[in-house]
């Protein structure tokens, strides 16, 4: 059976190198390029149109003054506190349901699911009416229950929590499905021997799936993390980063200063620094979540 | 009684996740004075804000902009990205396994890194505004790679070997007898490369400005801001209807591939 032992001529000395030639050529270019460019093009000023002209690190210390940066993180700051925590508790709830015989599991699952797979485009567009101040779906319930209407995207407090309870809506139905991939990897036996030491339900949830869920866990919040970072639609379509550029996200900035004002350099310096940021917070909380449950 | 409370509670979450679209859609349906009511049914239907999105924009191109996009840029990736795979799974080359840990390095690096840059080569190529700027810079995806990788592993060495014995060459080994024992990777790596090139809406946006070239988001969420609507809502909502039917039809004649294909994404993340 052993047939390795061919390695006399080795498959694929040639052709594997061959082979992954289109992926190698295709990765230099719209890989390797732009990251390297990336380096050259933060110490620089360009509009893309007149030549580059070379301005050594005054795009960096343009950044540390810039209040619309500290803004933006501070708002992506805002959206990550809300959603993160709102979607880890509600995507648990539902793959802990859902991870039991059920009639109509698949059918729960498929609507849940529904929101991740349309467009972000859509979504906004819909939450905008649901959103809407006088003529919303949410603020007509409101009053028709006798409430007061509720600012949700037109203050600039209430924006960035509305926009992270419309992202949470959108996602949850994916972590649904990672949590109960989690939960379906737990061993019965855990349960068993848990049960048999008298552990009560609370108790199991607390001891067993808990700690044996933390992998996923981490995952979930590394995940919803980079998409929080990666905010841009939703501001784009509904806010335009306002009301008072409470809901200006790290992308949408990017996109304004290359964009609105043809400052490439400076745009190019802002995603290097936005992605330091998120290498930075990732690694924090993997650090933190991996400790706080053990 | 305990299974009573969790179906409600499971219903409940259906209600959430779903009644939102079919208000919406439905909402399209109204005059343009009710949407802002709160009931669900309109009390005339009418397709007047599709007319006007019809009349408005032309909306059957962009969607046929998205779907040449989407087309050409998964058959590429299925068919170099699997080649790619096939290499570093099943045939041995120096440097391969440096090949491998740069691609999960590239996996690594956020987007807003090379977002500018890579903007501005498109501009130097002269690819703005035109298909080729959306097309070719995501005819590879490492996502897709991996996966594909992942499921050739464990394809018994032994056909392969005695393909090679009858004379076959990698690339017919790689079309003749993997990819028809791969066909969930493939279909897995398809599926996440079309959601993900189907709902795009940045690069578009920053690559294109001729209305001709406009994918179907791009579109329709520059009618919203655009002022293409002006300011109409059922017209708003149409469109984003529009938008939404054609991933909607395939996510519900495929969803046990969709749900599984982008879970695995993040399980492996």
């Amino acid at each position: 059976m052993h047939k390795t032992k061919h390695s006399t001529r080795l498959p694929g000395e040639r052709s594997g190198l061959l082979m992954a030639a289109p992926y190698l050529i295709h990765l230099s270019i719209f890989f390797g390029y732009p990251l390297l460019f990336a380096f050259v093009l933060v110490f620089h000023r360009w509009d893309i149109v007149t030549p580059m002209e070379f301005i050594g690190l005054r795009n960096f210390a343009r950044l540390f003054q810039d209040d619309l940066f500290f803004r933006a993180l501070a708002n992506t700051g805002v959206f990550l506190v809300i959603h993160i925590p709102l979607q880890i508790i509600v995507a648990l709830f539902f793959a802990e349901l859902l991870n039991r015989k059920l009639r109509g599991r698949s059918f729960f699952r498929t609507v849940y699911f529904l929101p991740v797979v349309v467009s972000g485009v859509v979504v906004a567009i819909l939450f905008q009416r649901l959103f809407a101040f006088d003529t919303g779906y949410f603020n007509g319930l409101i009053t028709s229950m006798g409430g007061t209407r509720v600012p949700w995207l037109v203050s600039p407090k209430w924006a960035m929590p509305s926009i992270a309870l419309m992202a949470t809506w959108k996602n949850v139905g994916f972590y649904v499905i990672l949590f109960l991939v989690g939960l379906q990897n737990i061993p019965a036996s855990m349960y068993e021997v848990a049960t048999i030491e008298g552990a009560s339900t609370w108790q199991r949830w607390w001891r067993v799936t808990l700690p044996l869920l933390n992998p996923m866990l981490v995952t979930v919040v590394v995940l919803s993390t980079i998409g929080g970072f990666s905010l841009f639609v939703e501001p784009y379509l509904i806010t335009g980063g306002g009301p008072m550029n409470s809901t200006l996200s790290s992308v949408l900035y990017i996109y304004n200063q290359a964009f609105s004002f043809n400052h490439m350099g400076y745009a190019a310096a802002l995603g290097l620094f936005f992605a330091l940021v998120i290498l930075m917070v990732v690694l924090l909380q993997r650090r933190l979540v991996e400790e706080d449950i053990y | 009684m305990r299974k009573a409370l969790i179906y409600l509670a499971l219903s409940a979450g259906a209600v959430v996740f779903a009644y939102p679209f079919v208000w919406m859609v439905l909402a399209t349906f109204k005059p343009e004075a009710e949407i802002g009511n709160l009931s669900l049914l309109p009390s005339v239907w009418t397709l007047e804000s599709y007319r006007l999105v019809f009349e408005t924009i032309p909306i059957v191109r962009a969607f046929l902009n998205s779907l040449v996009v989407a087309a050409v840029v998964i058959a590429s990736v299925l068919v170099f990205g699997s080649a790619t795979a096939y290499s570093l799974a099943k045939l041995r080359w120096k440097g391969r396994d440096t090949v491998f840990n740069l691609m999960l390095f590239t996996m690594m690096v956020p987007f807003m890194v090379m977002l500018i840059p890579l903007y501005t080569m498109i501009v130097e190529f002269g690819w703005t505004d035109s298909l080729i700027g959306l097309i070719v810079p995501f005819m590879m995806n490492a996502t897709a790679v991996l996966i594909l990788r992942q499921s050739f592993v464990t394809l018994p060495t032994d056909i392969l070997d005695a393909a090679r014995i009858d004379g076959c060459g990698e690339w017919r080994i790689l079309f003749t007898i993997v990819w028809p024992l791969s066909i969930p990777a493939l279909v897995t790596a398809g599926i996440i490369v079309f959601i993900g090139n189907w709902n795009e809406v940045l690069w578009p946006l920053m690559v294109i400005r001729n209305e001709d070239w406009m994918t179907m988001p791009q579109m329709v969420a520059l009618f919203t801001v655009g002022g293409g609507a002006q300011a109409r809502l059922g017209p708003q909502l149409a469109a984003a209807v529009l938008l939404a039917l054609p991933i909607a039809a395939v996510y519900l004649v495929f969803q046990r591939h969709f749900i599984a294909s982008l879970a695995s994404t993040g399980v492996k993340g």
